[in-house]
């Protein structure tokens, strides 16, 4: 009796607070996240399959056969054996992980973050640095930078470079989908597309430190219209992104959105070599190309 | 004259600033004094040094390794309280109860305590309290490894507590990824700490693996062939696999990363080459096993506890024990699911996604065999199958958000989030804490001769229960509403009910402890109405055959096993009692404290890693070579019982 | 039990229960081979295996290790044989050439890191400080465990003892020639060119 009222206590509660809220990962704003949610749905789905059948066993099994009972079933203490039985309860689960096996084959390259987007929009080029504890984003081909405000045309696919001047961290717009490690000396990739206008809110998703919490950015996708718009009031901001700002602003600490002028269209490079000379021998310490995807690196 | 050798890096400005910190640094030494108080009023020093702390008895050993574990887990819980506490008023407009710095440590401290001291620690108590008994022999293989690995994991015990008096702990989760790690982010002791409590308890349970592994192959009572071995033995055996092949993997990790902090190398380090994703790799290659050594003798506990109370054979005993190997063997292929979102290439991860989904079919056949080791059984709903119930309810949604996650694509979007925290407290809670609490519930009256009220026990796992619920269920959906973990304020405040719930149910859970302690001290209190004879649960595996509590030779003669469920099958058959000319000498190993010494001149040697004292580092590691060479030259470490003495005392412990 | 089944169980149980010991040590050599082999390239500018390995001297090392595993297995036929004073003989051989490459490798480290080559200049040669340092450090155990089991024999300790403990010993060293044999290979034969 007080299994049941407090299971259906429960249930009510899990209702209310539910029912307001908003979910990123489930209202998704761009393909990429809402094919992730489709995958979410279509798995846990299919697991059902099993688990409910599981469940109502459990609670059948566990009430008809309990001890108060026993005049009614039957009790059979040797019986521990059943070919057919077996056969059910291994061959559905590995048909279940069949499917869903091929579906993470599929869909670990479909949705691959290193996988361009395909579209008729020409992608805008984003790098991006991780840093203590601030997000720096470079946009290379229009001139401009900004910490902890992302800009993006909407319907545009976003091309995103990521490296690091911090311990490990990572990039995430959960309403535009996968996140993706931002490390000192690599360079990462990650592909996304807004699909409507609006503010996303972005993440760091693995520890860096103390400012860690705070190290939150927006993503704003705009209309073309207003991000050329934005582009052309970066450029006339007051502050510049050059090496002696980009040193300013590596410090710990936390900082509020700015707008930059893109002073040294090699920034991002610089910080990516800060870091990678160390992996080189004498050899091939000169010389590296700007796009450094991982399978440069040395892996796993 | 230049004395700061002599201390190393000690400085006054490492105690503790904050009420909090400073509250644990004045009230854990005060706590010790009034024990130590206590014990001399009481005159139980020699008591405590003759039975306890030179003891060699795997039962005893059991004990001390579960009492600590639970201690441990009323400070894991409380740091818990404080986490969640801090998330509930950290929302816009809240306020900071303690600042990052301590927030930071709390939940670091909070992962290292619940899966080293309170998880380990259990599980290295059963092991002790019931594998012996189960194959009918007196001991584990080497006894004296047994006592070397209890004080070693206690010493590592006192490191992590210590850091809180002195110096405070690592910042950087219980998996301390570098660089975050390294001089460059972290130059204090905090990492150091970490790293030794963590190395000295890591050695401790490699020697157990190995020790326990020799005790089942060698041990074993005439006529019990490994198809013969209760399931739990079995779950042991293959978990003791897994320790001996993971655990130097993260004895490596770790001693890489000290080489690095200590010596300046550039294993995992930003500048000169160093290669942080190493070091995931490494020590992800021990943490995956690591769950898996955790949650499989969990799965054997269960197997006896579904048998025994529903009065049945367990169902599919081969398929139970294919299950286990294949769980075992496929544990160590999928350790790269942990970072998914390092990017390394669709066909690596998914690979690995495809293996760990693999794993849930062994595992979902456990399920169904349990289910239909009840069915057609006849079962009395005592606590320890009550917390089977809670167990396969609880396990199985973890499982599912498992399989979840194990498609790359999905990870990718739940990573790092409330819903992996969620994830991974599911599966642990419902599997291994439910397991463990269950088993000591069930093994209790061996060690100590009466029963623990089940009142209490059946209110506990009612509170565990509802409190698992409320504290984290509301974190999946946390997770989903982009909620990344490890954070001590946020500024959506949507998610303020979410983690307001969160708290109420670590007070529930916190409820389901306060039964359990309520359960012991009134069990103690009542332990005659609540004595037993040795088989109080109508059991079928032998350690139900001897008196309980369980003598300290556990077999006064070694029986004979001819089928699974020996001792079941003897009752149905009549137990005969054993004639005199049966019983024969028993030799016992000595009691001895060198492994108290040892673990606590380890302690010693790690505090003076940690603070730089180097001549104090040369020295106890001298000490610890000179006594391993010393016990290896001892002749006399063991006694024998004449076999009129044990006939005597098996007669008075039978009447 | 009798008194020599029980011997005989017990010597059964300590092989057992070094073997696994062994296993992993093995694990423990794997993971450090490992991020060898990752960081090999990592020089931070500075130099490579190619520069710094000198074959000459690394061939003599193993010739030195391998002869002393050889002699290790005649001390094993002395003492089966009951032959005190040979098996003595054959084990402080063993520990001298063992002090021999020990010395060797030393002088080996020392000269890197008086040229500025020591661990700390790059992540290659932090994982070859550490990789080859480890199996000297098992080399310097094994040195003190051989010479421990020449004072016991001394000690008058029983001869079944002595037997079973020196099995161990034996493994143990055969176990630190293989492993060496891996380092040589991918260290230094795979390092120079």
């Amino acid at each position: 009796m007080l299994v049941a009222c407090t299971i259906v206590a429960l249930v009510i509660l899990g209702y209310l607070l539910t029912r307001g809220a908003h979910f990123d990962v489930l209202q998704p704003a761009g393909q990429v996240a809402k094919s992730q949610k489709s995958l979410l749905i279509f798995a846990f789905g299919i697991m059902m399959l099993v688990v409910i059948p599981v469940f109502i066993m459990l609670i059948l099994f566990a009430w008809k056969y309990r001890a108060g009972n026993d005049k009614k079933v039957d009790y059979r203490p040797e019986w521990s054996e059943h070919k057919l039985l077996e056969a059910v309860w291994w061959g559905i689960p590995i048909l279940i992980i069949l499917v869903l096996g091929i579906t993470a084959w599929v869909t670990a390259h479909t949705l691959d973050p290193y996988r361009k987007i395909d579209s008729k929009a020409a992608p805008v080029n984003v790098q991006v640095v991780a840093l203590e504890w601030k997000w720096l984003f470079i946009y290379p081909d229009l001139g401009v930078a900004s910490v902890n405000e992302l800009p993006v045309p909407v319907n545009t696919p976003i091309h995103f470079t990521i490296s690091a001047d911090a311990p490990m961290s990572a990039f995430w717009v959960p309403a535009l989908g996968s996140q993706i490690y931002a490390m000192n000396g690599m360079s990462s990739q990650l592909n996304l597309i807004a699909d409507r206008t609006g503010t996303f809110p972005g993440y760091n998703t693995n520890i860096n430190g103390e400012g860690y919490a705070k190290m939150k950015f927006n993503v704003y996708a705009k209309s073309d219209k207003d991000f050329s718009s934005w582009i052309a009031s970066a450029r006339k901001s007051p502050n510049m992104m050059d090496e002696q700002m980009l040193q300013k602003i590596s410090k710990p600490g936390t900082m509020s959105e700015t707008a930059y002028m893109l002073m040294d269209n090699g920034l991002y490079d610089k910080v990516v070599m800060k870091y990678m000379k160390g992996t080189m021998s004498d050899k091939d310490s000169t010389g590296t190309s700007t796009q450094h995807d991982m399978s440069n690196m040395e892996g796993m | 004259m230049d004395w700061q050798w002599l201390i190393g890096r000690l400085d006054l400005s490492y105690l503790p600033h904050e009420p909090v910190t400073m509250g644990a640094a004045i009230g854990m030494p005060l706590t010790l004094v009034a024990i130590a108080a206590a014990l001399t009023y009481f005159k139980k020093w020699g008591y405590l040094w003759r039975e306890w702390i030179t003891t060699v008895d795997a039962k005893r050993i059991g004990i001390m390794y579960g009492s600590v574990a639970i201690i441990m887990l009323m400070r894991g819980v409380f740091d818990a309280l404080m986490i969640r506490s801090q998330t509930a008023l950290g929302g816009p407009g809240g306020s900071q109860l303690f600042s990052t710095d301590t927030y930071q440590q709390v939940f670091t401290s909070h992962g290292v305590i619940m899966i080293f001291f309170v998880a380990m620690g259990l599980m290295f108590a059963l092991f002790n309290i019931a594998v012996p008994l189960m194959i009918g022999t007196r001991d584990v293989a080497f006894p004296f490894l047994n006592a070397v690995s209890f004080w070693l994991f206690f010493a590592g015990m006192i490191l992590v507590n210590g850091s809180l008096i002195f110096g405070g702990f690592s910042i950087g989760g219980w998996l301390g990824y570098p660089p975050l790690t390294e001089l460059q982010y972290s130059p204090g002791p905090g990492v150091d700490y970490w790293i030794w409590s963590l190395q000295i308890a890591g050695i401790g349970s490699l020697l157990s693996g190995i020790n326990f592994f020799v005790t089942i192959l060698k041990h074993r009572a005439p006529g019990m062939t490994f198809m013969r071995m209760p399931i739990f033995v079995w779950s042991v055996l293959v978990t003791t696999v897994l320790i001996m092949i993971a655990f130097p993997m993260l004895t490596a990790s770790l001693a890489l990363l000290s080489l690095d902090r200590l010596m300046g190398m550039h294993f995992f380090t930003s500048m000169g080459g160093g290669n942080p994703m190493m070091y995931i790799n490494l020590i992800w290659a021990w943490g995956h096993p690591e769950v898996y050594i955790l949650v499989m003798p969990a799965f054997g506990i269960f197997s006896e506890i579904v048998a025994t109370f529903s009065r049945k054979r367990l169902f599919g005993y081969k398929t139970m024990v294919i299950a286990l190997v294949a769980i075992m063997f496929f544990s160590f292929i999928v350790w790269q699911h942990h970072f998914f979102t390092m990017g390394a290439g669709a066909d690596v991860n998914a690979f690995f996604g495809i293996m760990t989904m693999i794993i849930a079919i062994p595992t979902g056949v456990k399920l169904f065999n349990w289910l239909f080791t009840m069915y057609r059984g006849r079962i009395t709903f005592a606590s320890p199958m009550v917390w089977f119930m809670c167990f396969a309810v609880t396990f199985t949604i973890g499982g599912v958000t498992g399989v979840l996650m194990a498609v790359p694509a999905i990870d990718f979007q739940v990573h790092n989030t409330l819903f992996l925290v969620a994830h991974f407290h599911n599966v642990i809670i419902g599997g291994v804490v439910f397991g463990y609490l269950a088993a000591i519930t069930y093994w209790f009256p061996k060690m100590f001769g009466f029963r623990l009220h089940e009142g209490f026990g059946k209110a506990a796992a009612y509170f565990w229960q509802v409190g698992f619920l409320l504290a984290f269920m509301p974190l999946y959906a946390l997770g989903l509403m982009g909620a990344v973990r490890r954070l001590d304020n946020y500024s959506d405040p949507a998610w303020i009910p979410f983690f307001i719930v969160s708290a109420v149910g670590v007070v529930f859970v916190g409820a389901g402890i306060a039964c359990q302690v309520l359960q012991i001290a009134y069990s103690v209190w009542k332990r005659k109405e609540l004595h037993v004879t040795g088989d109080p649960w109508g059991g079928r595996t032998l350690e139900w055959s001897v008196p309980s509590p369980a003598p300290f030779y556990n077999y006064a003669i070694i029986p004979k096993v001819n089928r699974v469920d020996e001792w079941w099958y003897q009752k149905e058959e009549g137990v005969k009692a054993p004639k005199d000319s049966e019983y024969k000498d028993i030799v016992m190993p000595k009691n001895t404290s060198f492994g108290f010494i040892i673990g606590m001149t380890a302690f010693v040697l790690s505090g003076a890693l940690i603070w730089h004292i180097w001549w104090l580092v040369i020295l106890t590691f001298i000490a610890v070579v000179a006594m391993i060479i010393m016990r290896t030259m001892d002749d006399f470490t063991e006694y024998t019982i004449p076999a009129a003495e044990v006939m005597k005392m098996d007669k008075e412990a039978r009447a | 039990m009798s008194k020599a089944l029980e011997m005989i169980a017990k010597r059964d149980k300590a092989q057992l229960g070094f073997w696994l010991y062994l296993m992993t040590d093995c694990m423990l050599f794997t993971s450090l081979f490992a991020t060898y082999m990752i960081l090999r390239n990592s020089t931070n500018g500075g130099a490579g295996g190619s520069e710094l390995f000198s074959m000459g001297f690394v061939l003599i090392e193993t010739l030195i290790l391998l002869t002393s595993s050889y002699v290790c297995g005649l001390a094993n036929l002395a003492i089966h044989n009951g032959r005190k004073k040979e098996f003595v003989m054959y084990l402080g051989a063993t520990i001298a050439l063992g002090i021999a490459f020990l010395t060797m490798e030393l002088t080996e480290f020392g000269k890197l890191i008086a040229e500025g080559n020591g661990p700390q200049a790059s992540a290659f040669l932090s994982a070859f400080f550490t990789l080859v340092g480890t199996h000297g450090l098992h080399i310097t155990i094994g040195l003190v465990w051989a010479a421990v089991l020449i004072w016991a024999l001394y000690r008058q300790g029983r001869q079944e003892d002595i037997l079973r403990k020196f099995g161990l010993f034996a493994v143990f060293w055969h176990f630190l020639d293989i492993v060496w044999i891996f380092i040589f290979t991918i260290v230094y034969v795979m390092g120079v060119k």
